[in-house]
């Protein structure tokens, strides 16, 4: 799959929530999208990945 | 000196030329949350006279706000969406400013912003950030969201971008300077990353769709 513009393993039963995992990024600070489509985070843990899937993730940082 | 709304109109048009001026007098644009980055932003799109602001912070001034935010010592303790108000009714009266006193929610926060023609997010802590900008992507589908990401301590100026994401998202900022990493906010670069958010929205609103 693609993940923010670069070519990603995708493992068995992955989810947004696993990928999120070991990119170290914290769920609660980040924006998804799936395909083109946003991930609302409650759907994190469930919403399912495969190679086909092109994932794009914003991370944001605190302060304003 | 008071200006009538036709000489501040004028003078708006002088600047800026008539097509251009016709364009913001007619738009929208929504801030959530009136901190560094919020106040900032209102005060360039009023002296833009963009016709209608829609300005949304529960918090009332404090004392450690003065170091960024735009307001002064008789702000404290008074709302922020009052005490802004009062400025940007003092750069140009003839705005029509809306303002909301209350915490922006999933619950609330497509209702708030419906009739905008784009969104700043403009919160302090990342998460909300995030949560905003989930919940207006989902719920609001055709409005650019201007966000900022990235804007503790004094880096370089020039670290400092505009992206564009997921299509009709903007992120201005450095992207990585954190508050969580305990680097303070200063007022030049929440200035700048105000000031990049602004010109994205005037962007937006004048047609451009590049960062």
């Amino acid at each position: 799959m693609r993940v923010n513009g670069k070519e990603y393993p995708c493992i068995a039963k992955m989810t947004v929530r696993s990928l999120l995992e070991s990119l170290g990024h914290d769920p609660q600070r980040v924006a998804v999208e799936k395909n083109g489509q946003i991930v609302p985070r409650a759907r994190f843990a469930e919403e399912p990945l495969c190679d086909t899937d092109t994932l794009e993730i914003v991370q944001f940082v605190g302060g304003g | 000196m008071y200006l009538t709304q036709e000489e501040l109109h004028a003078a708006l048009v002088e600047r800026h030329g008539a097509a251009i001026q016709d364009r913001l007098d007619r738009a929208s644009v929504g801030i959530a949350g009136l901190g560094g980055l919020g106040s900032n932003i209102a005060v360039h799109l009023a002296r833009l006279g963009v016709g209608r602001l829609v300005l949304v912070d529960f918090d009332v001034v404090d004392i450690t706000n003065l170091n960024r935010q735009h307001y002064t010592m008789k702000d404290i303790g008074i709302p922020k969406t009052l005490a802004l108000q009062e400025q940007l009714e003092a750069i140009n009266p003839y705005l029509n400013y809306e303002t909301y006193t209350e915490r922006v929610i999933p619950a609330n926060a497509a209702r708030l912003f419906a009739d905008c023609d784009a969104v700043c997010e403009a919160f302090d802590r990342a998460d909300q950030k995030a949560m905003l900008i989930e919940t207006l992507l989902e719920r609001l589908p055709d409005t650019p969201i201007v966000s900022g990401s990235g804007m503790a301590g004094y880096g370089s100026a020039n670290a400092m971008r505009t992206e564009r994401r997921f299509g009709r998202l903007y992120v201005c900022g450095d992207g990585a300077s954190d508050i969580a990493d305990g680097i303070g906010l200063m007022a030049p670069r929440v200035a700048l990353c105000a000031a990049q958010q602004a010109t994205m929205v005037l962007r937006l609103l004048l047609g451009e769709r590049e960062p």
